[in-house]
């Protein structure tokens, strides 16, 4: 079983149960543009320029947020 | 595309570089022994990946005995395979060729992995998402705004949504289950799933805004 009380963080709570403000990708958008989006990060380009609602759909998503993180972690040791 | 009768298996971690990167994918659309040798070469790329992502989690497979973190690896690495040859020709050259192969290695584990970790257990009753809310709630009592804005949080859960919004959003965002591990309880996908999230999201924010609430608005990604 899960075990929530350990972790009581309102602001926490507040930004999951309501999510990022704005446009965002939809978790297929997002895998679609996840290489090209951590690709241009690595080389310090403006990503969420190139890729707009892709941030905002990170904020959102923990799923699409850890595959980002291992992507940009992945690459990074190569 | 023709399918590999047999997913090879392999061990040595290949190196990669822009160069071969390219000549993966122009390999992979060859015909015979070349494409032959390109597709053990990218099995090996997919389960460098796919180890790097089983690793990476390994905290949350505590019941996992050592060879079980190598099948987990093999598994993802053998479906992405798939996946990847499947949709070779969506690949757009918008980045290396590696690293867009990368993704569905990484994917495939990602999402194994935290389906094993939740193998056996049960998704959290609505019950316990009240009982954090109500945590919550007490952890600002004297915040006044961040109290009243919690308090109709929870009310506009229960109004607001529907039976699956509500389901959906709070085994999600207040008893942290996976959404990948949902989505395999509810038969859905993480795509279908997401959208319903988003969709309540918007309810909430929508409902909240009309009490004359400050709902806020950043992007900030949580601190892991």
């Amino acid at each position: 079983m899960s075990q929530p009380h350990e972790r009581i963080d309102p602001a926490r709570i507040l930004a999951r149960t309501l999510g990022p403000d704005g446009p965002e990708l939809s978790c297929e958008e997002c895998f679609a543009q996840l290489d090209r989006y951590v690709e241009l990060e690595l080389a310090g380009a403006d990503a969420e320029g190139s890729v707009p609602g892709m941030r905002a759909h990170l904020a959102g998503c923990p799923a699409c947020d850890e595959d980002h993180d291992s992507l940009l972690s992945l690459l990074g040791t190569d | 595309m023709a399918m590999p009768a047999e997913i090879p298996r392999t061990e040595p971690i290949v190196e990669t570089t822009d160069a071969p990167s390219r000549d993966l994918h122009e390999r992979l659309n060859a015909d015979g022994a070349e494409r032959e040798a390109a597709v053990v070469e990218l099995h090996a790329l997919l389960l460098k990946a796919a180890r790097f992502e089983v690793n990476r989690r390994r905290d949350s497979l505590p019941h996992l005995r050592g060879g079980d973190h190598d099948d987990l690896a093999q598994q993802s690495a053998d479906d992405a395979l798939l996946a990847v040859l499947a949709k070779l020709d969506q690949f757009r050259g918008e980045s290396r060729f590696t690293t867009w192969a990368y993704k569905f290695a990484l994917l495939e584990a990602g999402v194994k992995v935290r389906r094993r970790a939740w193998q056996g257990r049960e998704v959290p009753l609505e019950d316990e998402a009240w009982a954090v809310l109500a945590d919550a709630r007490r952890g600002v009592a004297h915040e006044t705004e961040t109290r009243d804005l919690i308090a109709a949080l929870g009310e506009e859960i229960e109004r607001s949504l529907s039976a699956h919004q509500r389901a959906v959003l709070v085994a999600v965002t207040l008893n942290d289950v996976p959404i990948d591990v949902l989505a395999e309880r509810l038969g859905s996908t993480r795509g279908a799933l997401y959208k319903t999230l988003h969709d309540a999201r918007r309810k909430l924010r929508g409902a909240l805004a009309e009490r004359g609430l400050d709902v806020g608005g950043s992007n900030r990604r949580e601190e892991r």
